[in-house]
């Protein structure tokens, strides 16, 4: 990728973030910057601030120190614009609204006229392969289910990056291994950039053309390493020795920082 | 695979829960009235057979029968006037026209409380304690001074019953206003941070979230309003001396208690009838306006 030429959708330049409660320093002298396209994963142990980082660029957090551009312009300006959809780690569906209207809801706030969101929606349905599924209430559908109803909610209005926040942490490794497949064939059809957030190293590493590990006390960048693997990505991807040592070089960059990983950290690497 | 599973369920229940549930709500309804009735005339004729006095003494009067008082309908209570039934119905319509007022103002005024203090701690923190404060005021002592301060100022067709709707708006706006507050600050915190996402304005998440996510506190409130305003209204005809609707009715019939039990039991009957009507009314509404999942539902 020639990152050098094309302009930047992220640009993070010595962001800190430094909570006033209890002097918690979240981020430390944050540099990244993100081409158009890529798929940038941000892993670490809890509190190395890999949401927080999420949030800073989301304009959900204020950072306490550097500057931050999306799209070229500022984060407050770019979440104004509608710049980036964001997917949390619960789906957050409004329960009053069925699947369909879950994902107008955006389009509803920007003022589409109503056939134009309904053909959206119908997209969106198709994209996430929940044809035929638009009138059932959320609570009729599995978790990840519902995350699938999260992430076109988010793809709705083609905003051109996509903020993941941990999307698929609460679902069982078939169900996450099954929807990590399916967002890449989105991300490849749509051609987003992604910003995910994670702590299992084998999807960090399955997913990305980068992997931003991070340590916590203070949550800084400890490495940034290019996943060469070959595109499309494959179930037998996971089974390639240079799978295996993307995610062995990934786990000891952990290990290095002497932090102890969390047990289903470590269960991630089986 | 998991999506047929996911269907099939609730949509079993929703064939089956209309139908067996209701009719056997329904038979639980009669089985508890006809028990009820039982245990009156059971208490009755113990208490007269036996000749006990504790803690009263039965007789026809303290306790008249059943079927007397179902036969107190169809009789005139007073001497060239109507059968008792349609006395009450006409009063009945009275005391609802008062009480509709009274509930359909103090909701306004209820919900409206709640989205103002909802948007602001200053508000929740100067007015919410004289709104709480109002309830403990007893409602007959509030009566009088609405019946002096407000009804001269009604315009004619309002004098009279509309004073009494206020009374019946005081006891309604309360449980609305704290249940709208309550209800509008559980919109869920990344829900709200969802909207932030979408630089929704203040206008926009409270009709997109906080007012959806309230709809089942504001119901459960509403629900308390639909009955306290039956009472509200009631207790108000009191003190305006209105003979027109059921609190006129009961006052009246208070002072023959001791001769003619039997029409203050029919009336309260009726009375009883109104509130839960009310209530019936405002549960129906509630099922076809909130959709929520399963666990929101109260």
């Amino acid at each position: 990728m020639t990152e050098s030429k094309a302009p930047a959708v992220v640009r993070l330049e010595r962001v800190g973030k430094t909570f006033p409660q209890g002097q918690v320093t979240a981020l430390q002298d944050i540099d990244l910057e993100l081409a158009p396209g890529e798929f940038v994963s941000l892993i670490g142990p809890s509190g190395c601030g890999k949401s927080t980082l999420l949030r800073v660029i989301g304009d959900l957090v204020e950072p306490s120190a550097g500057t931050i551009s999306v799209n070229g312009k500022s984060a407050g300006r770019a979440r104004k614009d509608g710049d980036y959809g964001v997917v949390f780690q619960d789906a957050v569906l409004f329960d009053w609204r069925t699947v369909a209207k879950n994902i107008a809801l955006p389009l509803e706030m920007l003022g589409w006229e109503r056939d134009r969101r309904r053909a959206r929606v119908q997209e969106m349905l198709d994209l996430v392969e929940l044809t035929g599924f638009g009138d059932h209430h959320p609570w009729q559908l599995s978790g990840g289910m519902q995350q699938r109803v999260a992430i076109a909610r988010a793809l709705a209005f083609q905003p051109a990056l996509l903020l993941m926040d941990e999307p698929f942490g609460a679902l069982d490794e078939m169900t996450r291994e099954r929807l990590n497949l399916e967002l890449l064939s989105i991300w490849e059809q749509t051609g987003n950039t992604v910003v995910f957030v994670t702590h299992s190293i084998s999807e960090a590493v399955f997913l990305s053309t980068r992997v931003v590990v991070m340590s916590p006390r203070p949550g800084r960048i400890v490495d940034v390493i290019p996943i060469d693997l070959p595109t499309p990505r494959t179930v037998e991807t996971r089974d390639s020795p240079r799978f295996f040592e993307l995610v062995t070089r990934v786990r000891e960059l952990l290990r290095s920082r002497g932090e102890h990983l969390l047990p289903e950290e470590e269960a991630a690497l089986e | 695979m998991s999506h047929a599973a996911a269907v099939s369920l609730p949509a079993r229940r929703r064939l089956r829960g209309p139908l067996l549930g209701g009719v056997k709500r329904a038979a639980a309804v009669v089985v508890v009235l006809l028990a009820l009735v039982g245990c009156w005339e059971l208490y009755h004729w113990i208490w007269t057979s036996t000749g006990w006095t504790w803690p009263f003494v039965v007789n026809d009067t303290s306790m008249p029968h059943i079927w007397t008082i179902f036969k107190a309908f169809g009789q005139p209570a007073q001497v060239n006037q109507p059968a008792l039934i349609t006395v009450l119905l006409h009063k009945t319509l009275f005391t609802a026209k008062e009480a509709v007022a009274g509930f359909a103002v103090g909701s306004v005024i209820g919900f409206g409380l709640g989205v103002l203090l909802v948007h602001s701690r200053l508000l929740q923190r100067g007015l919410l304690p004289y709104i709480v404060g109002s309830q403990t005021v007893p409602i007959l002592a509030i009566a009088p001074m609405v019946v002096v301060w407000v009804n001269p100022k009604l315009p004619g067709p309002l004098q009279g019953w509309g004073a009494v709707a206020v009374i019946a708006t005081y006891l309604t706006f309360f449980p609305v206003a704290i249940n709208t507050l309550r209800g509008l600050q559980s919109a869920d915190p990344r829900a709200l941070e969802l909207m932030r996402t979408y630089a929704a304005s203040r206008w926009t998440v409270l009709w997109k979230l906080r007012v959806p996510a309230s709809l089942p506190y504001v119901f459960s409130a509403l629900r308390l309003a639909a009955t306290a305003s039956v009472v509200g209204a009631i207790i108000g005809e009191l003190p305006t001396g209105l003979q027109d609707g059921l609190g006129g009715a009961i006052f009246n019939f208070n002072q023959y208690y001791s001769i003619e039990p039997q029409e203050l039991w029919a009336t309260n009957i009726i009375a009883a009838l109104l509130g839960i009507c009310f209530f019936v009314i405002v549960v129906l509404a509630e099922k076809a306006i909130v959709r929520r999942a399963p666990e929101h539902v109260a």
